[in-house]
């Protein structure tokens, strides 16, 4: 449930409805399910046996857990990037949750008021969304307003969780907030099902036509055929980027929790049915929520505006969509506050792996690893409050470490799993207490196929995206700040963990114990 | 709404609803599951008496 909270978050609402919307419709499934069957799932596998496998050496921390299935200091040092990544992400990602708590808050006091003249909701929008988030100027944000009121709320919250552990706090918290989210999101759904052609003067614009600008096939560009799209290589290349980021994959999440199973737990069933509920969310929610939602009130030219971005979508689109929504309050404050449970679900899977790296690495108890973390947060997040002119840092940190540090971590992961600790190694253990049989193929996939395709998609993207990154860093300025703080969360990192590695190296456990049942399972070599 | 449009919609919803059921129905219905999940206070995560 812990796994399946963590995957599940804003991206399943308000990216990959805008996603496949922008990339071919329906017809952007086909390398949506290819990136899940040969990228997504596989790795999450490996991912789960690599957890379990450091947790019953006695690791809960990617750094650690690395240098075990690698036998070697240096992978290590590769596993910081588990640290180092949903830290990161953590300083803008509560940034954003604590937008969804607050514009809940403001549903449900009536404090959203877009006026009475229809052809001014977007604008008043617009500018609700410009003055909460702070994107006129840098440090428009700083002081007593609503927007930091929120974000300190948010944050008090996480922390109170994760101070209490993962299995009172994340766990518990997670087995109450995934079922009423999934309540929230389905009361939304029914409702935006049954608005038939709610605008008398847009007959057009009802929810048969929502659902097809949602799901027909169609061409990115006028005139071709909407099979075209499947020989274009940034659809294969949105795909897979979307399949990465829903499912948690290259986060370190997965191994840390993966490593407080204990060795009769299943790996396979349990990885497979995170990734089962996530996409269920996504597709089945998320896909037939957001966009058909937009679509009968704003018509096609109003939704195709938004598509570029999440933060578009989710929190200028919407507004508006719910102002026209007969009872639009109400679902305004269930949609954002199901948003704040995805996200803070999510949020609080950031911070375990840091805490499981103080703890083990420095030896010391949860208080000052909670206190350690929530200074190193705090500042980050202040950082990109502060910086909120364009959302620049937000943007900057998004796109280092949100986008370039997941496909660098998943790689290192995919190498350590099926070249260093060995696949049949891997297999063999991850079939220790597996009511699933993992499939003949993956063998193959997890060798051959996922390390090709994420090798290939990540060119792909860097070839796209990082010219345009490289030169805003020239130009210095936040973007520049914005890796100096990745930069030195980073070196921060490696130094901890070389002051902790010496504590693992004298700590680790005999793994013969764990050897023979693998060799027991079916690992011949 | 085109038929190639209700052709992606249902076989997308429709497969991923069925894994999703399918992954509980297996968890939840063997038995032998039940001994492999844990309440949450049975996790140990060697953090609670810190």
């Amino acid at each position: 449930m812990a796994v399946a909270g963590s995957a599940v978050g804003l991206g399943n609402f308000l990216r990959f409805p805008g996603q496949a919307a922008q990339n071919g419709g329906g017809v952007f499934m086909i390398p949506y399910f290819c990136a899940l069957i040969f990228l997504g799932i596989p790795i999450c596998w490996a991912e789960w046996a690599m957890g379990k496998y450091g947790g019953q050496c006695g690791f809960n921390s990617s750094p650690a857990i690395f240098g075990v299935l690698g036998r070697k200091p240096i992978w290590r040092y590769f596993g910081v990037f588990g640290v180092l990544v949903p830290v990161c992400v953590y300083f803008y990602y509560i940034v954003i949750e604590s937008w969804c708590l607050g514009y809940a808050w403001s549903y449900l006091t009536g404090s959203i008021d877009l006026g009475t003249d229809p052809t001014k909701y977007v604008e008043a929008s617009k500018s609700f969304y410009a003055n909460y988030v702070g994107s006129a100027a840098d440090g428009s944000l700083i002081g007593l307003n609503i927007t930091m009121l929120f974000l300190v709320i948010t944050f008090a919250a996480n922390f109170y969780l994760i101070y209490r552990g993962l299995s009172k706090g994340i766990e518990a918290f997670c087995n109450w907030a995934i079922p009423i989210m999934a309540v929230f999101a389905i009361v939304v759904l029914v409702r935006v099902l049954t608005l038939d052609a709610p605008l008398a003067d847009h007959p057009e614009q009802n929810v048969l036509n929502g659902l097809g600008f949602m799901w027909n096939p169609k061409p990115k560009h006028i005139g071709d055929s909407w099979l075209a799209v499947l020989a274009n290589p940034q659809v294969w290349l949105a795909a897979a980027g979307q399949i990465f980021f829903t499912l948690s994959v290259g986060f370190g999440v997965i191994i840390n929790y993966a490593s407080y199973l204990k060795r009769n737990d299943d790996v396979v069933l349990s990885g497979l049915t995170a990734s089962a509920t996530n996409e269920f969310f996504e597709v089945c929610l998320g896909g037939l929520i957001t966009i058909p939602a937009a679509f009968i009130f704003l018509g096609a030219i109003g939704v195709q505006d938004s598509l570029g971005s999440s933060f578009d979508l989710g929190f200028k689109t919407l507004p508006v969509v719910f102002e026209y929504m007969p009872a639009g309050r109400l679902f305004g404050f269930l949609w954002f506050f199901m948003l704040f449970l995805a996200a803070i679900t999510s949020s609080l899977s950031m911070l375990q792996p840091a805490i499981a790296f103080l703890e083990e690495g420095l030896n010391i108890g949860r208080h000052a690893s909670c206190a350690l973390l929530g200074i190193v947060t705090g500042t980050g997040a202040l950082f990109v409050v502060y910086f909120s002119k364009g959302l620049t840092a937000l943007d900057t940190i998004d796109f280092w470490v949100g986008t370039a540090m997941l496909f660098v971590l998943a790689t290192f992961e995919v190498i350590l799993f099926s070249w260093v600790f060995g696949a049949d190694r891997g297999i063999a253990f991850a079939r220790i207490g597996a009511e699933l049989p993992l499939p003949r193929l993956f063998r193959f996939v997890i060798r051959f196929v996922s390390p090709a395709y994420l090798l290939i998609v990540f060119a792909m993207w860097c070839f796209k995206n990082l010219p345009g990154y490289a030169q805003q860093l020239r130009q210095g300025g936040v973007p520049l700040f914005s890796i100096l703080v990745i930069a030195v969360s980073f070196i921060f990192l490696l130094i901890l963990t070389n002051i902790a590695g010496k504590r693992w190296k004298a700590e680790t456990k005999d793994t013969s114990a764990i050897d023979k049942a693998i060799s027991q399972a079916g690992f011949v070599r | 709404m085109t038929t190639t449009g209700w052709i992606f919609m249902l076989s997308s919803v429709g497969s991923v609803t069925i894994l999703m059921i399918w992954c509980f129905h297996r968890v939840l219905s063997n038995p032998t599951s039940a001994n492999h999940m844990h309440a949450p206070l049975d996790i140990d995560t060697h953090d609670l008496n810190t």
